[in-house]
Formats: C-alpha cells, structure tokens, sequence
C-alpha cells in the first residue's frame, strides 16, 4: 500500500471507512459511542481519498456495530464503508442503507413541531422523501429539513 | 383506519365518496329528516385552540346523526397542569369513538393517530393542515360549478401560515385545478408546497395583485391576514388590508364565478358582496356540518344510506 499506514490495525473491532471528511466527530455522536469508557478508537480526518477527495475514517476497536446502528449514520455518510474485524482479518463488509423512516436519529429543527415538547414519549421520526436530492421532513409536522439542521439535532 | 391528517389520507374517489355522502346528508344537516345511525357513539372535540365553526359544526354533524359530543378544553384541565398531549389523547380514548383536534402544534393530529386506535380527525394543527375544511371547501367548489376538474382557482392574502390554502392547494390540482396565488411577497406559499404542487404537474402563477385575476377565475378563495401569526405590529401593518373585495371589483367577473373564506373575515370582503350570487361563504360555512357528517360516517365504519329521506 502506498499510502502510509497513519493508525494502527486493530485486532477486534468496527472500522468505518469514506466517511465525509469533517464528519467523524458527528459519526461518534451518531452512534452514541461512549468516549468515557475505555474503548481505544482512533480517528483520522481530512485523508485523501480516491472516492471522496478527502475523507474521515473511525476505528472502534473491541466493538461490532449492527446494521441498524449503521444506518443511523445513512444521512451524513451516505458512501461509508464498514468492515467488521475478528482477530486481525475481514470478517464482514457492511454498507449503511437510508432508510424510509428513520426513528431516534435526529430531532425535528421547527420551534412549533409537537415533538418540541421533551416529555411527550412518542419517538422522533424523519421521513426521507427522496434521496438524490436528499430531502428529509418530520414525520409529524412535515417541516422540511435540510442536513445542517439534521446533524445540529441529532440524538 | 378512519385517520384524516392530511389529504394525502384520502384518495381521489374517497374524496368524491365523501363529497357524495355529504349530498346525500343535505337534509339531515338541516335539521328537515332524522338520520340517527350514530346513535351510541361519541365524539371528543379536543381543541386546544379556539375554534368557532370547526368545533360547532363538527358538534352539529355527530348530533344530527344521533351521537354524543365531549367538547373538550385545554383551559382549566390537566394540560393547564402540563398533562402531555399523548396522555391527555390516551384518557379521552376511553371515553370516545373518534376524536377530532384542533392543536396550537403542527403535527399534533399525526402525533394523536400515532398515539391511540380510535379515528384522528385533524381540525387544524399549527400553520400545518385542515383536511376537514378542505372537503367541504370542495364540497361549495362543486356545488358551484357541477365539477371540480380543471378549474381556474385564485387563492388569495396569508398563504404563508393559513393553514386551510395549504390543504386546499392540495387536493385541487389532484383534480386538475389550475392555481394563482397571490399574496404580498412576505406571505407567499411555503416552498416545500410550492415544490410539490409543481412536482404533481400543476400550472401555478404566482403574483401580489389580485384586480387582474377576477376575469378568468371561477373560484375567488378570500383568506384573513392573520395578525396573531406576525412577529411585530410593523410589520402586519404594512400587509394588513391589502386585498379587499367590493362588488365594483366583480363587475368583470365570470357569471358562475364563487367568491370563498374560510371565515372570519376582517375586511377581506365588503359586506355590498354579500347579497350577489358570487359570495358562497355562509353557504360554505354551513357545507362544514354535511361534509363532517359524511366524514364521521366514514371514520365510525357507518355506510351512508343511498336514500336518505
């Protein structure tokens, strides 16, 4: 490989390749890694990328996402690759899939929306409309909502 | 499921089936025959907002037709108490067969269908919709001109936060309408419905002066300027009294040509309106108690007999 190795493989654990450069710490955000625990994940950001330009890549080590903790991250890194690692080798490629509905991944922006009110108990849910454009409303209110506004509200 | 949210909840032949039934129903909403095949059942009026003609007429349809009404106020219950909307949605789904709601939030009537199994019908939900008024909007809309396919409507004032052009806009270009919209440049239609009513193919023209519209139009849709909605008394000031309507500004309009409002106007229409055979806004007010029979019908699973005398 030419380009140099800038984190070290890992032996167990979730690496997330093309994620949109900047992104990685909303990544993190997204999947409600908890950095207080003592999990090692290594962050690299701003690398070139064939695909992207440049990108971000996250390794988690000791940790298998799922799929559905996966799609949570369908609306800002939408071209992410996931390889899960067992005992230094490939053992799965996952890509991440946006979903019609997506629940508990972000809050709707809009000041008047229902769901503004913490308490009520039903769960957060964005209805993606159409994916190229991305377009995204809250299931409820039917406000639009673009993605800046998507990564400042998510859960 | 018996919801009404949106108009995308009902399709294009229910439409027509409820619009059908409401006729039917003429007679019974006047009070002229007795109808009771709601007898036993209940409706919970939740209006969390101040409503007149909604809530009345959605207690005079369950009423006409035999039922019992819970008319429900948010002033000096449990929500004054900060009960959240889901709990509050949860008790009166004990006490009744169909509820309809009226919220300050938009996507409070979404949030309740999602909330219990009893049939949600949205009675306006923040700027967002108002699918009753809708139908019986199009309920006058046919009765004054026989269709509803390929009219020329104008709707006019607040499209911003009025929330009964949003659904309106909707359902008629589902039936081929074309629209003009007109409205000062500050209260213009929401983009996102702008964008899908063009994506459904509809021919929209968008403009702030009404005077050169009333030739071509069969329909003339009056909305109020709603002052409650503005930031700043500045601001409404420099809008408020824009488009008025007087019976010299229809001397060039077409002959069957309706003149509407959701009701109530400020100074939208001069009253001298009142007495030609354009102003259809009373009637379209009393259009609220067939429609919402037709519709309680339909929600409580009860066919409409084919002759109702």
């Amino acid at each position: 490989m030419a380009e140099m190795r800038r984190v070290t493989a890992i032996r167990n654990g979730t690496v997330i390749d093309h994620i949109p450069a900047g992104h990685a710490l909303q990544v993190i955000q997204m999947l409600h890694i908890d950095m207080t625990r003592s999990t090692p994940v290594s962050l690299v950001m701003n690398v070139p990328s064939d695909k992207l330009g440049r990108k971000d890549v996250l390794k988690i080590e000791d940790r298998e996402l799922n799929q559905e903790q996966l799609d949570r991250l369908a609306l800002i890194a939408p071209a992410a690759s996931i390889a899960i690692i067992r005992n230094h080798a490939l053992a799965e490629k996952l890509r991440v899939e946006l979903a019609d509905d997506m629940v508990n991944v972000a809050r709707c922006s809009f000041s008047n929306c229902i769901t503004k009110n913490a308490r009520e108990p039903l769960p957060q849910r964005l209805s993606v409309i159409s994916q190229d454009p991305l377009e995204v409303r809250c299931y409820y209110c039917g406000r639009g909502q673009d993605l800046e506004e998507v990564i400042n509200n998510i859960i | 499921m018996g919801d009404v949210v949106t108009m995308d909840d009902l399709t294009n032949d229910e439409i027509i089936s409820i619009l059908d039934s409401a006729e039917r129903l003429l007679p019974v909403a006047k009070g002229d025959c007795l109808l009771p095949v709601l007898e036993g059942k209940v409706l919970a009026n939740m209006f969390f907002e101040n409503s007149t003609r909604t809530r009345m007429s959605f207690e005079t349809a369950m009423k006409r037709l035999g039922g019992s009404v819970l008319n429900f106020s948010s002033v000096g219950t449990s929500v004054a108490k900060g009960e959240t909307l889901y709990d509050t949605m949860k008790m009166i789904e004990g006490y009744a067969d169909v509820a309809a709601i009226r919220h300050p939030r938009q996507g409070a009537a979404q949030y309740s269908a999602d909330a219990v199994e009893i049939p949600i019908l949205n009675a306006g939900d923040g700027a967002g919709n108002h699918p009753t008024q809708t139908l019986l909007d199009l309920f006058t809309i046919r009765q004054a001109h026989g269709s509803l396919e390929g009219l020329n409507v104008v709707l006019v004032g607040d499209l911003r936060y009025g929330r009964t052009v949003h659904s309106l806009s909707h359902a008629l270009i589902r039936f081929g309408a074309s629209l003009t919209l007109i409205s000062p440049s500050t209260l213009r239609m929401p983009e996102e419905i702008v964008s899908d009513l063009r994506a459904h193919g509809a021919g929209i023209n968008e403009t702030d002066s009404l005077s050169d519209q009333i030739a071509d139009a069969d329909v003339i849709y009056m909305t109020r300027i709603q002052k409650e909605r503005f930031p700043d008394e500045d601001e409404y000031a420099k809008v408020a009294g824009i488009y008025k309507l007087s019976v010299s500004d229809l001397a060039g309009a077409k002959e069957g040509m309706a003149v509407m409002h959701p009701l109530p106007r400020v100074d939208e229409i001069d009253p001298s309106v009142d007495s030609t055979d354009h102003a259809r806004y009373f009637q379209q007010a009393f259009n609220g108690v067939p429609t919402r029979m037709a519709l309680l019908c339909r929600s409580l699973g009860v066919d409409v007999p084919k002759k109702v005398k």
